[in-house]
């Protein structure tokens, strides 16, 4: 599904670059869920961005469901990411002026979906959300948990294989973040792979793979039979604490 | 380019962000209506002044006696030179010079009608006359060619005259003694753009066997037919030349004969009206600029403001054609109808000071004292009001692509940072 070899970034800074990525090589496949970790400059937006096609890599090879991504036109890139990623964000990206129903039925319009038949669309992704009373009002006058889950659903609308959320907890307390996770492990369920970037343990935890990123390379890859061994460390961690 | 659904996307935007479309749009109408009027006014001016040179034929000529001020072939200055018929015949023959009247000068007239009378202006002139001059029949005919032949005792009045003389009763056909001497009226006449009209018109060739004129001519008014000041000033010499010739005096001698040339004046008149219209237009220029200016720096602003929106249209999947296409077909749409309704407002607004315009001018006829309006149909070629209208939308349209270029091509994560 995801197959990274090699992957180099750096950000051009001034005269000096920021060498992000050093050489990143993983391989997710179709149904993951799957949590990037590290500290903050480790790189895991960096990687997330490439992921979805959102930023551009220097080096190494990118293959998503088997197409290369290099070096693709904004027009191209723009078209595999309405078919294939939704991205959910930390500070949700909504767009300001247009109401729930609107903005989750937003990237069907970029698909050449009628009105009419998105709007239909949307409602119903809403109300899996449960948030079909609140289709016609504006963002702002929306909690941050019920924006993410506009924003879930506006990922969801185009039916994408993957769903890539950058901190979608970051901005929520931890009751909404359980909230938001528990619709991500049901579309996990689905069939989506799910690929979350977050730094807090506990969200990581609910996932199915943990991939820690130290200094641009990947340090450690938890999975599932190691991850009960990960979570008996956490509560560990946590009765010390 | 027609898509239902992009424009409903586009409506949808618009109806969200009124200020932003109320500012783009204000800056845009605001311009056109000041170019509007700006147009306008400068039209009214000069069409006022021209109009007022329309009263007489512009390229009248008018050639009157004097006195020699220059000694000339032996003989001393100040020698008073006398027209006759022939001088008519001979002017006439310049190369130039189109129609021709001569005139006998009678001074103050005694006109008198059963118990009424005055003393009025007794022009007397050839059928030609009314050519050069702006003369307007109200009720019957001007002098002709045969009341000249056969010298009748005709004569055609000013209004002025046949209100004093016959009040409210029928002037033409009856007779008015001019001096004693009984002449049929023939016509009545007026002067547009004059407040009097006191002057009644009879046939060169009566006047001058009843009233002691024998062949004699007091003054020439001709039409010359030059269409510039140069071409004029060679008639103008080629008539003082064959003068002199005849009269034995200085072509050179402004004091032998008068020449006034309505041409010359209307030309440099002109002039100073070309000049105004330009700087009109430099102004207009300056007021479309500022208008270019103010749409180009809104739609900057615009674009600047809706980066990050374009971050996450870009994110969901808009390519970057179909983001530019949104903001500028927003953009070209509202400054096309800010444009139309700016171009309204001030022809409108022109038009409505023209209406009223000429309703005062046609009270003002009424009571007689239209002394000639300086500001007339002030409006503006619709042409020049549509090209405008269009530089603004074009200029608008570039100012917004350029950047929305710009940022629809930027990678999307980095739009999607811009808060």
């Amino acid at each position: 599904m995801i197959k990274l070899n090699n992957i180099h970034k750096s950000y051009e800074m001034g005269n000096n670059s920021l060498h992000v990525l050093k050489g990143i090589d993983l391989e997710i496949e179709q149904g993951d869920f799957v949590s990037i970790m590290g500290s903050s400059g480790s790189g895991k937006s960096t990687l997330l961005n490439i992921l979805g096609m959102l930023d551009n890599y220097d080096k190494g090879t990118y293959h998503l469901s088997g197409n290369l991504i290099q070096n693709m036109s904004e027009k191209k890139s723009a078209k595999l990411r309405n078919e294939m990623v939704g991205f959910v964000f930390q500070s949700f990206n909504l767009i300001s002026f247009k109401n729930a129903m609107e903005n989750v039925a937003l990237p069907l319009y970029y698909k050449g979906i009628p009105r009419k038949k998105r709007n239909l669309i949307a409602m119903e992704y809403l109300e899996k959300m449960g948030l079909k009373e609140w289709a016609n009002h504006m963002p702002n006058e929306m909690s941050g948990g019920q924006k993410q889950r506009v924003a879930i659903a506006r990922a969801l609308i185009s039916e994408p294989k993957i769903i890539l959320a950058d901190e979608p907890t970051g901005a929520l307390d931890s009751a909404t973040s359980y909230e938001v996770m528990e619709i991500l492990k049901d579309v996990n369920a689905s069939g989506i792979t799910v690929i979350i970037v977050t730094h807090e343990h506990d969200i990581a935890a609910l996932t199915n793979q943990i991939i820690r990123l130290k200094d641009g390379l990947i340090h450690e890859i938890i999975r599932n039979g190691e991850l009960k061994e990960f979570k008996k460390n956490l509560i560990r961690g946590l009765e010390i604490a | 380019m027609f898509d239902i659904d992009k424009w409903q996307e586009i409506f949808a935007t618009i109806k969200k962000n009124k200020m932003r479309t109320f500012l783009t749009g204000f800056s845009v109408a605001w311009g056109i209506f000041m170019l509007m009027i700006l147009l306008g006014s400068g039209n009214g001016l000069s069409n006022g002044v021209s109009s007022n040179f329309m009263n007489d034929a512009v390229n009248a000529m008018w050639i009157w006696t004097g006195e020699t001020t220059i000694p000339y072939q032996g003989m001393k200055s100040g020698r008073a030179i006398q027209f006759h018929n022939e001088d008519q015949d001979i002017v006439r023959k310049v190369s130039g010079v189109g129609v021709s009247s001569g005139r006998y000068f009678m001074g103050n007239t005694r006109y008198s009608f059963k118990k009424e009378s005055g003393e009025y202006t007794t022009i007397t002139c050839q059928p030609e006359l009314i050519q050069v001059e702006n003369i307007v029949l109200n009720e019957g005919r001007f002098i002709n060619q045969i009341d000249l032949e056969q010298k009748r005792k005709v004569v055609v009045i000013g209004t002025d005259i046949k209100t004093a003389l016959f009040k409210d009763t029928i002037a033409i056909g009856q007779y008015v003694d001019i001096n004693k001497v009984p002449f049929k009226v023939i016509g009545v006449c007026s002067e547009p753009g004059s407040t009097r009209n006191r002057n009644a018109y009879m046939p060169l060739s009566t006047a001058q066997m009843i009233f002691n004129g024998a062949n004699k001519l007091h003054n020439l008014a001709v039409t010359i037919n030059a269409q510039t000041l140069e071409e004029s000033k060679v008639i103008e010499e080629q008539v003082r030349n064959v003068l002199g010739r005849k009269h034995k005096f200085d072509p050179k001698d402004e004091g032998a004969i008068g020449l006034y040339n309505k041409l010359e004046n209307y030309i440099q008149t002109m002039r100073i009206f070309q000049a105004i219209k330009i700087f009109i237009w430099i102004i207009g220029i300056g007021t479309l600029i500022a208008g270019i200016v103010g749409v180009s720096n809104i739609m900057l602003i615009v674009v600047k403001e809706r980066t990050k929106e374009i971050g996450i249209r870009k994110a969901i999947g808009a390519s970057p054609s179909s983001v530019i296409s949104l903001i500028l077909l927003e953009s070209i749409m509202i400054t096309t109808i800010a444009g139309y309704i700016g171009l309204v407002l001030g022809t409108g607004l022109m038009e409505m000071i023209n209406y009223f315009m000429v309703q005062s001018a046609g009270t003002a006829v009424a009571s007689e004292q239209d002394g000639g309006s300086i500001f007339l149909n002030p409006t503006v070629d619709i042409n020049i009001a549509i090209y405008s209208t269009l530089l603004l939308i074009v200029a608008g349209a570039i100012a917004g692509y350029i950047p929305a270029k710009r940022a629809a091509s930027i990678k999307p994560i980095v739009a999607l940072r811009d808060e």
